[in-house]
């Protein structure tokens, strides 16, 4: 049975994947700034349901990624402390807490 | 009598099959036990490895329901699940036949990296004091018993071979943070990069026999190296 600090290694890992995955989408998006109108589309299609459902997704990936990572230097450079499972269950937390609160702003 | 459904790894080499075994179970039973059993009046030919049966040599170390165990102070009850057992060999080593793996390449890592008491010339200028940091920091670290267990549960080691295996990094900080040894720029040097592969699993800590934590005995490496790599002073480790 794997514990919390493999989940976490796990989690840190897949979520930075993903969100290299996801870059060159957000780039092609910001590319077409230069032109309004189709800007103005793609902004239109976002106001859909699941696209703000899988946006609050790249939200949970990216605090996801951002505790995860500050956990591992917080590992590597500070005193070593036992309490690793509540690091992680904190990092998971915000994470979670991001998303959340981006899904309350999005249907607010 | 209450019987045991027992699976043992039996082949040489990469090459084998898990066998089934009926074992009487028996009050405070160690897994150990259960080998012996099977050895002595089921299958004589069944190969493992086992010397001082107290947890003092860490020989008899293998994998029991899928984690590396010390066989000799694991009790049947805290280790079977519905009263089955699946006892291998141990991850990450060759396996010789059946039970016994090859312990030289856990060893040659030791060995390539010097990780070994090196006397001073000069004996420290103060007197070492156990309640001292240092020394603290070198006491959590020395009641390695070389069982191999921690480098069984490594995945660190799985994916790369190259990575020296949590107890030669743990041996390495307890040396590097002990007053009286006279190379500690050169355990330092021997940890370099390796340490860095390390990902924090912890799954060393979780499955050390004797209560080790060569996680943080790692993290206090890669401090020290990352420090010395950015030209920073040397200074006493701390844990």
């Amino acid at each position: 049975m794997r514990r919390g600090p493999w989940w976490a290694f796990l989690l840190h890992r897949l979520s930075g994947v993903a969100l290299a995955v996801f870059l060159p989408f957000h780039f092609l998006v910001l590319g077409l700034a230069v032109e309004r109108a189709r800007l103005d589309g793609v902004l239109d299609w976002t106001d859909n349901v699941w696209v703000k459902l899988a946006e609050a997704g790249l939200v949970v990936l990216l605090a996801l990624h951002l505790t995860g990572g500050l956990r591992v230097l917080l590992l590597e450079f500070g005193r070593w402390s036992d309490r690793q499972q509540s690091r992680i269950a904190v990092a998971g937390g915000l994470a979670l807490l991001a998303g959340f609160g981006f899904l309350a702003a999005a249907f607010a | 009598m209450a019987m045991l459904e027992v699976e043992i790894w039996r082949g040489e080499g990469g090459d084998g099959a898990w066998r089934r075994y009926a074992v009487p179970h028996e009050a405070n039973q160690t897994v150990l036990d259960v080998v012996t059993h099977v050895q002595r009046y089921l299958d004589p030919s069944l190969a493992y490895r086992f010397a001082c049966r107290v947890g003092m040599c860490g020989s008899c170390a293998m994998s029991v329901n899928g984690r590396p165990r010390w066989t000799c102070r694991t009790h049947v009850s805290r280790a079977a699940r519905k009263g089955r057992l699946r006892i291998g060999p141990l991850r990450n080593l060759p396996v010789i036949r059946d039970l016994a793996v090859d312990m030289a390449p856990f060893f040659e890592k030791w060995r390539d990296a010097e990780a070994r008491f090196i006397p001073s010339k000069e004996p420290p200028e103060e007197p070492v004091r156990p309640d001292e940091p240092e020394r603290m920091a070198a006491d959590a670290g020395i009641e390695c018993i070389n069982c191999a267990v921690c480098y069984a549960a490594c995945d660190s080691v799985a994916w790369n071979p190259d990575y020296p295996g949590p107890a030669v990094l743990n041996r390495l900080w307890t040396l590097a943070n002990d007053r009286r040894d006279g190379d500690r720029d050169g355990h330092l040097d021997a940890a370099g990069a390796g340490c860095h592969l390390c990902r924090s699993h912890q799954e060393c800590a979780d499955a050390c026999p004797t209560g080790l934590n060569p996680t943080a005995a790692i993290a206090g490496l890669k401090r020290e190296v990352f420090r010395r790599a950015l030209g920073g002073r040397a200074r006493g480790p701390r844990q």
